[in-house]
């Protein structure tokens, strides 16, 4: 760890859509450099959250301070080519072809009138290549497989170049093998020293991937750290009502969830 | 083929592609030929020789001063307003759709027409029927209803549909409230009062097409800084906003454009329906392209008012108001559509 604080930090924040107050005081640090996974059950506020670190949603009270700045008072365009979000849902003109799509996600990077650059085709071409979509470059993006196109949404993220990276649910439309996948692309983003944070529902995907682990529960954060000491029996249960038995992991050690046979 | 003959980033930035350019360059030839036609056809027999040398002079022969006269004093401006008033139409229908997501957006629709003519009234009851009365009417009540509007539909979070529902809500509105102030004045005001609100250029004349002209030349110079904000916010507001778009500062510069590109034309002309509808979905249909293309969107508008008001002056056997004409066109192309979409559906 280094002393610096870490580039990412919420601090007690209200989080709010029109009148239904999603969390209150809640407080999260991103550590630098690692792989940070968002845990918890559906509508516990993970998208919120993630919203809210990426200066979608205005914190009602508190802030998040992003290079110890607050977020709000960083232009658009630059916050953008530091930290980069996937939501869960997006949409695309209809028609568009896959590298277009792609290319879109360096906005941040482009002038208004000036033409394409070297810099963003290379960076195109290079997103494309870790997410293995680059044979698809030319198709359109409405004639690809939910998988595919998942991984080409992950490709514009990546486009956009940033040392922060966040992503609600990458792996939700995919099968098991392209799950690894897109998990090994984000582990060697880490690797090359960039930050990410993912929301992910597979708890044994998230128990060998993860440096961190957030785990949620209605607007507030339950339980953090490594998740040898954060997915355990007790937290599976308070955090999901989740009866199981946590094993290690027999190829990595990392803690391994069976959840108890509850059929009748 | 709808596939990119550069790189896809040739496209994200100017938002020209070459397919685009070649539709523009075919409407642009189209669009000469219409405005040579609407030089020289009219009641008063001028030969094209004579067009050709009343608005190029030297090379060719100089001409009688009545041509001049019809020539460039009479045909010109209101050739000139079909174009310029067709693409600052068609622009802003482009910019209105590709921001709330939804082809069937158009100033029209969301009401900024009937606000237009609403004002127009009022000027014209209540100034005594001047031109600048007039103007000043049609020019504020498309301003105060497109403020209506935005701040109806805005009130907690801009929602695309709202947006439309509200326009066409407050549309509705304005529609009988101006047929009650069109029962309540005299026959013939009304009767020029109903022209203009069918969408004429028949006020084209040099006086107020220059003006107009020039305002509206310098705000379509202006699209090019937002082009690459339309095709980020077709990635809807999310993304938009994650990938580096100042979303609420950049919408809210559109919208402005946008309507101050419709009302500036609305002014001189009234309001001429379907062009900022029809235009922008025409184009991309042309074009082929993902999003609405706003270059050829600007080109297939001048040629759709031009082609429109030639057929409104010299087809149809008396004089009628353009606004009829874009209105049976644009209708005919809406269904044609419909029809079209809904079996491709299928
Ligand atoms: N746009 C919105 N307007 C109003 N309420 C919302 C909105 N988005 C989310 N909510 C509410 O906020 C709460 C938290 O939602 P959020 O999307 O953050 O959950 P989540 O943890 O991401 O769930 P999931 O695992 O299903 O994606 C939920 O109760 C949800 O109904
Ligand atoms: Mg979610």
């Amino acid at each position: 760890m280094t002393p610096a604080p870490p580039r990412l930090v919420a601090e007690g924040l209200t989080l709010r859509y029109d009148a239904r107050t999603v969390a209150t005081d809640l407080s999260v640090v991103v550590p630098d450099d690692r792989f940070t996974v968002v845990l918890g059950p559906n509508a516990c506020g993970k998208s919120t959250l993630l919203r809210a670190l990426s200066g979608l949603l205005a914190p009602a009270a508190g802030r998040v301070l992003l290079d110890g700045a607050p977020l709000s008072s960083l232009p658009a365009k630059e916050r953008a080519r530091r930290m980069a979000l996937l939501p869960q849902t997006m949409s695309a003109p209809e028609g568009i072809t896959v590298r277009e799509l792609v290319h879109r996600g360096r906005f941040a990077h482009q002038r208004v009138l000036r033409r394409h650059s070297a810099s963003d085709r290379d960076a195109v071409a290079a997103a494309l290549e870790e997410t293995h979509v680059a044979d698809l470059a030319e198709r359109r993006l409405d004639e690809l497989s939910g998988g595919q196109r998942q991984r080409v949404w992950i490709a514009m993220t990546l486009a956009q170049d940033t040392p922060l990276v966040l992503l609600d649910e990458p792996t939700t439309f995919l099968d098991l093998p392209h799950q690894i996948e897109v998990l090994n692309v984000l582990h060697r983003l880490v690797a090359r020293g960039r930050t990410v944070v993912a929301v992910l529902h597979d708890l044994n995907l998230a128990a060998r991937y993860a440096d961190h682990v957030v785990a949620m529960r209605s607007g507030a954060v339950v339980a953090e750290g490594p998740p040898s000491a954060t997915i355990t029996e007790p937290l599976l249960r308070s955090v999901f009502d989740l009866e199981a038995t946590v094993l290690p992991d027999p190829l990595t050690g990392a803690p391994m969830v069976v959840p108890a046979d509850s059929r009748d | 083929m709808s596939r990119p003959l550069l790189l896809g980033s040739q496209r994200a930035h100017v938002g020209v592609d070459r397919r685009e350019l070649a539709v523009c360059a075919v409407l642009l030839v189209a669009a000469l030929g219409l405005g040579f036609v609407g030089l020289w056809a009219g009641d008063f027999p001028v030969t094209p020789g004579e067009v050709a040398g009343a608005l190029l002079g030297a090379p060719f022969p100089a001409v009688e001063p009545i041509v001049y006269t019809v020539v460039v004093e009479w045909h010109l401006p209101r050739v000139v307003a079909a174009l310029v008033f067709g693409a600052a139409l068609a622009a802003s229908g482009a910019i209105f759709q590709t921001i709330t997501r939804n082809p069937l957006a158009s100033p029209d629709v969301m009401g900024l027409a009937n606000g237009s003519f609403t004002g127009m009234l009022l000027g014209l009851v209540l100034l005594g029927g001047a031109w600048a009365g007039i103007m000043a009417g049609a020019l504020v009540g498309g301003l105060v209803t497109a403020g209506l509007v935005y701040v109806l539909a805005l009130r907690d979070g801009l929602r695309d549909f709202r947006f439309i529902v509200v326009g066409i809500g407050v549309s509705a509105f304005l529609a009988a409230l101006n047929s009650w102030i069109l029962l309540r004045i005299d026959v013939e005001t009304a009767l020029f009062a109903s022209a203009w609100g069918a969408g004429t250029l028949n006020n084209a004349t040099a006086g107020a097409v220059w003006p107009a002209a020039s305002v509206l030349v310098v705000l379509l110079l202006l699209l090019p800084w937002g082009v690459a904000s339309l095709r980020q916010l077709e990635l809807g507001d999310d993304l938009a906003r994650s990938t580096g778009l100042a979303l609420d500062r950049h919408r809210a510069a559109l919208l402005l454009l946008a309507v101050a590109l419709v009302s500036a034309v609305t002014t001189v002309a009234g309001p001429i329906a379907f062009v900022a509808l029809a235009a922008p979905q025409i184009a991309r249909r042309l074009v082929r392209s993902p999003g609405i293309p706003l270059a050829a969107s600007c080109c297939t508008g001048a040629v759709l008012l031009l082609g429109a008001d030639l057929v409104a002056q010299h087809v149809v056997p008396l004089t009628v108001p353009v606004g009829v004409v874009t209105v049976v066109i644009g209708g005919a192309y809406l269904t044609w559509l419909l029809r079209r979409e809904m079996r491709t559906d299928r």
